[in-house]
């Protein structure tokens, strides 16, 4: 495929995880703060936030595998989760969060079971999709191109 | 135009030796969040600020000197400080509890103090603004949030300006837009003046460098400029 195919399909990919909600306009204002003084902004970040959730979706589901079940602590990591989920751009996954939280709050066994199964499907589903557009990008820097800015 | 390894001296001496050198402010970003600090770093040095991030209340305490245990008032590499931007939600201490320290310190005081929160909770952002904080940014912060902390810096330049008290006490999102014009209205005359003419008198070049002898206070002009704002 020529460069200016790859770009379309990049920037028609990025449009549509737009539209889906899978990320919201705080992706595109990260794609806007790279520069040329710190080219690996994104990845960097993106990378730094899927470490950061795969540690929380862990330190969740050993909060909800206890025998008496601290809900405040799983509040806290949920929180820390949507923290960084907003701070990306990764809507669903953020929306996802906020359910989980007040499954927290009524303190339901069930209903934070759930949550986590929810929050995990959207975790791995926004990281899926982020690893594929970074492909993308990869590849139209190896045929010459460059990374065209959304929007 | 030294510069300070002191802190507190260019702010009790009322009039500045301008921040740092070479005209870029530097701002101690305090944040748990690795994602959170990767991210308001990138966003201050885009906008043409030295940052040094640290994970903790109790870190931002010791980069200043204030912890206990220290009590040299330099921080670690000597650059002084000229504003403090702190997410509010932190284990150990919080935003509010660092923003009170700071207050506190005689010699720290004057540092002007931005929170963030993902909460936007009126109670909260009130009682940071009344413990201090010159704003309360909600997360995810935006980079026209960030070109508005120049204007927290200024207010004690040295060309004797007073702060005409419009401060944004309020983070209003939407009219941030306005403010988000980076100085191509520009610097203004060093006389700053309290009601600044909008015509650019000498252009600042582009956002990255600030060769203005006054790091001019275009906060001025973006306040009387955005009447929206409260």
């Amino acid at each position: 495929m020529e460069v200016g195919q790859l770009q379309r399909r990049l920037v028609d990919y990025t449009k549509s995880l737009l539209t889906e909600g899978i990320l919201d306009d705080q992706f595109s204002q990260l794609q806007k703060l790279q520069d040329e003084s710190n080219p690996g902004f994104l990845v960097e970040v993106v990378s730094l936030f899927f470490e950061d959730s795969e540690k929380l979706l862990n330190d969740i589901t050993r909060a909800l595998d206890q025998q008496g079940v601290d809900f405040k602590t799983v509040d806290a990591y949920v929180h820390q989760l949507k923290g960084s989920s907003a701070s990306v751009g990764a809507l669903k996954l953020k929306n996802a969060c906020v359910a989980f939280r007040s499954f927290c709050e009524e303190q339901s066994m069930e209903g934070c079971l759930r949550s986590l199964q929810e929050v995990k499907q959207e975790y791995y589903n926004v990281k899926n999709k982020v690893e594929t557009l970074f492909k993308m990008e990869k590849q139209i820097v190896a045929a010459g191109g460059s990374v065209p800015k959304t929007e | 135009m030294e510069r300070n390894v002191f802190v507190s001296r260019r702010r009790i001496d009322g009039f500045d030796v301008s921040p740092s050198d070479s005209a870029e402010a530097h701002v101690l970003a305090v944040d748990d969040s690795l994602v959170d600090r990767k991210f308001i770093e990138q966003l201050l040095k885009i906008s043409s600020f030295k940052v040094t991030a640290v994970d903790s209340g109790r870190r931002a305490l010791q980069f200043l000197g204030l912890d206990e245990e220290k009590s040299s008032s330099v921080g670690f590499d000597g650059l002084k400080v000229d504003l403090i931007i702190t997410d509010y939600c932190m284990p150990g201490m919080t935003g509010y509890e660092l923003l009170k320290k700071i207050k506190e310190s005689s010699n720290f005081r004057e540092i002007p103090v931005v929170i963030m929160s993902s909460e936007n909770v009126i109670a909260r952002i009130d009682r940071c603004l009344e413990e201090g904080a010159e704003d309360f940014f909600v997360k995810p912060v935006k980079l026209s949030d960030v070109k508005r902390l120049k204007d927290y810096m200024m207010r004690e330049v040295r060309f004797g300006t007073t702060n005409s008290g419009g401060t944004n006490k309020r983070k209003l999102q939407e009219s941030c837009d306005l403010t988000s014009s980076e100085p191509s209205i520009s610097s203004l005359s060093s006389s700053s003046s309290d009601s600044p003419s909008r015509s650019p008198i000498s252009p600042s070049s582009a956002p990255s460098s600030i060769p203005t002898p006054l790091d001019s206070p275009v906060r001025r002009l973006k306040m009387t400029n955005t009447g929206g704002l409260i």
